[in-house]
Order: C-alpha cells, then structure tokens, then sequence
C-alpha cells in the first residue's frame, strides 16, 4: 500500500463513516438521504482503490443516482417541511438496547477477521492475478458466461418488480377492487 | 491478505453495524429502509474486497447482481411505504403495528 493509497483510503473511509452515522443520527429524513449519498460516493472511492472502476461507476450511477432520487422523491411527497421529527419508541430503552447489540456485532464481525488471520501480515506475495479485475471486458465475460443464469433471473426480478411497485402504489380506485 | 482489503472488511463491517443501528434504534421508516440499503452496500464492499485479494472479477459480476437486486428491492420497498402512508397518514413504523397477527 503505498502512502497516497493510505491518504486516500483514510479519507474514503472517514466520509463513509461520517456518512453512515450522520444517516443514522439525522433527525430529518432528506438530511439522512443527504448523508447516504456522501457514504455511497465515498464507498465508490473504496472501490476505485479496490481496482474495481466499473462497479465504482455503476455504484455512484445506480445506488447514488437513481436509488437515492427515488429515496428523495418519495421524501418530498411525504415529508411535511413544518412536520416535527420526534422519536417515539415502542420499546423501552430502544436505542440503548440496540446499541448494545450493534456494539457486540461490531465486536463478533471485527474479532472474526482478527481469529481469521485478516490482520497477519500476509506470509507470502499474492500470485499476479490471472486476468485484469480492471478491465470491463474481464468483467463483462464473467457476466456473461458464468452468471448467465442470475443474469437472466434479475431481468425477471426487475419485471417483478415493476409490476409490484405500480400495482402497490397505485391510488386505490373509488368502487373497484383497487 | 493484503492490508488494503482489510481495512475494507473492518470498514465494511462497522458500516453494515450502523446500518443495523438505523434499522433498529430509528422509527422512520423511510430512515430504516436506508439502513437496509447500507448493510446491503456493506456486503457489497466484502465482495468487492476479495474479488481484489483473490485477484479475479467474480465477486464484481456478484456485486453487479446485486446491485440491480438493490434496485428492485427498493422499488418494491418504497410502494410499500407510499401505499402505507396513503392508507395511515402516518410516519411511524410501530403506527404499522396493526397489521400483526
């Protein structure tokens, strides 16, 4: 890892970081849907350095772009700007029990990397890579030969998908069946 | 492993722990829904991570799929709560309660 990959995963990792808890704390739902994209643009950071330029592409073009407008589209339909955000739990103490079942997650998920070896210093150099993870072209490949089968079934998923969200969203009609 | 990836699973973990918070500690549905999206993200990045160390595409087709099951999910989710709010008037997720068994 050289020091400019250390600069800059460093960076990445703060702002999805800062990203995450500010979508998790922000009282105002466009404020969280703002604080998603920061952590969503800052993953597609992680991948570039991950030598992944597609998908980083993909994620700020999908996830950042159409997922998060229509995240902030249906905030706007919904969300009053008067309306107050308060929090009303169900349970009590809520957010202490979950922190503390977050805190042993964090725990569980980060001390089975350390048990796994993650940490240890790697004993030999990795083989080169037999073909170029960069390269759409590797990627396109692999798409379209070993994941031909999932390749096909999300085209059906979208339709699925589709079809639900218009058939559920719907406003539901005077007198018909809905 | 090399430490770059590391660093990625540590972050990828911490980040699919805050998306949980947001699912559990938040109300709003709209807020947990995100949260939900970030654990998903959080995974993605696992994939991504190895699909590195490994030194093969693999898990980038992986992420790929997932991405576009991400965006399905998302759609259908929305509907959900849009028809949940025409029907209530209400943001609360605890407000859906009545449709227990």
């Amino acid at each position: 890892m050289s020091a400019v990959e250390i600069i800059v995963f460093a960076a990445a990792a703060l702002l999805a970081l800062a990203g995450a808890v500010g979508m998790a704390s922000a009282r105002n739902p466009v404020h969280s849907a703002l604080f998603l994209i920061a952590n969503l643009v800052a993953v597609a950071l992680i991948y570039l350095l991950l030598l992944a330029p597609v998908l980083a592409a993909l994620q700020v073009l999908v996830y950042a772009g159409a997922i998060m407008v229509l995240f902030i589209f249906v905030i706007f339909f919904f969300v009053q700007p008067s309306q107050k955000h308060e929090t009303v739990y169900s349970l009590p103490a809520q957010s202490a029990l979950a922190g503390i079942v977050i805190l042993s997650l964090v725990c569980l998920l980060i001390g089975g990397l350390f048990l796994g070896g993650a940490f240890a210093p790697p004993q030999t150099l990795s083989a080169p890579p037999a073909v170029d993870t960069t390269s759409p072209q590797a990627l396109g490949v692999v798409l379209f030969t070993k994941f031909l089968l999932p390749f096909e079934l999300v085209s059906v998923l979208l339709l699925a998908a589709i079809l639900g969200a218009v058939a559920l969203a719907r406003s539901p009609r005077k007198g018909g069946e809905g | 492993m090399q430490p770059i990836v590391t660093y990625s699973l540590a972050l990828s973990a911490m980040l699919f722990a805050i998306g949980a918070l947001a699912v559990l500690a938040r109300r709003n549905p709209l807020v947990m829904f995100m949260g939900i999206e970030l654990m998903l993200n959080a995974a993605n990045l696992t994939f991504v991570a190895y699909a590195r160390e490994l030194g093969q595409v693999e898990g980038q087709a992986a992420v790929l799929i997932f991405l576009a099951v991400a965006a399905a999910e998302v759609a259908v989710g929305l509907a959900i709560i849009v028809a949940v709010y025409r029907h209530r008037r209400d943001v609360d997720a605890d407000a859906a309660s009545g449709m227990k068994g």
